[in-house]
């Protein structure tokens, strides 16, 4: 029964991740893990090696790991190694007895790297916020919503944004950047 | 699209990230056992409906999380002020910070 064992599927698998050449493209982050801390950002600093932003909408990244503002007290951390197990156990170790709060979301969303001159454009067609990198330089994260789905949008470079959506809107978020993609051509 | 200020994310923000939470500083007896039937019952039925300035929660659902508090004109649609939960009711020295 050996080949019955369950293989892990990305959300993405068998979807057509939609690009043109010379506006944008959308691409695969892959297998990454993630983790949704509440409570105070100076407890998991250390251990993941990455200050915890206190600014509003703020990314700090270092190396493969970055850490998210998305409330108050709250951040998204993630880091590209696929299911660190030894992170989760040393996270809830420093967090043993404290009144915070970490979950692994490893395999609640996907990521997506949207890239490309026209981005901005693309993003805007279901994302109302205003995307000009003067007012959403790089660095700055926050959770929105793109048409009906409920997003993290993170900006890494000037033309690259960096989407984290829950993998049952995937297909939906997927085809919605598909349509965009030809209203900017 | 209505643009609203988010305390915490301290920046306007599209209407359609945020939910409405029904009136803002409706306070819970402190002594649920010692009060009448009537007020309870005020306390959990009874609101507010005015026309005009009205001080009330919102949730920033699709953003930071966090509910927040707003003076809104309700004939208008102005939204004159956003402040933190748990901070008193800003006078914007309009006369409505005591009406009810």
């Amino acid at each position: 029964m050996a080949d019955r064992i369950a293989a892990r599927r990305s959300a993405l698998e068998g979807l057509a991740l939609p690009s043109s050449a010379g506006l944008a493209s959308v691409t695969d982050v892959g297998v990454a893990a993630r983790f949704l801390y509440r409570g105070a950002p100076e407890l998991v600093a250390g251990v993941f090696g990455v200050e915890l932003p206190t600014t509003p909408l703020r990314a700090n990244a270092r190396l493969e790991r970055a850490v998210l503002w998305l409330g108050p007290d709250e951040w998204l951390l993630l880091t590209a190694k696929a299911d660190d197990s030894t992170l989760s156990a040393t996270l809830s170790n420093v967090l043993h007895g404290k009144p915070a709060s970490l979950v692994d979301i490893s395999h609640r969303q996907v990521g997506l790297v949207v890239s490309g001159p026209r981005v901005e454009a693309l993003l805007n067609a279901g994302c109302p916020l205003n995307l000009d990198v003067a007012v959403f330089p790089v660095g700055m994260c926050t959770r929105t919503i793109l048409a009906k789905a409920e997003i993290v949008l993170w900006r890494t470079a000037g033309d690259t944004f960096r989407i984290e959506v829950a993998r049952s809107f995937a297909p939906y978020a997927v085809a919605f950047l598909d349509e965009a993609m030809h209203g900017i051509a | 699209m209505l643009l609203i200020t988010c305390p915490y994310c301290r920046m306007a923000r599209p209407e359609s990230e945020f939910h409405y939470g029904g009136e803002a500083h409706v306070a819970r007896p402190a002594e649920p056992a010692n009060v009448s039937d009537a007020e309870w019952a005020a306390y959990l039925y009874m609101r507010a409906n005015p026309k005009g300035v009205h001080a009330e929660r919102w949730r920033h659902i699709h953003g930071c999380g966090r509910f927040f508090n707003a003076v809104r004109n309700t004939v208008s649609d102005e939204i004159l002020a956003t402040y933190e939960a748990g901070m008193s009711r800003p006078d914007l020295g309009d006369g409505t910070k005591d009406a009810r």
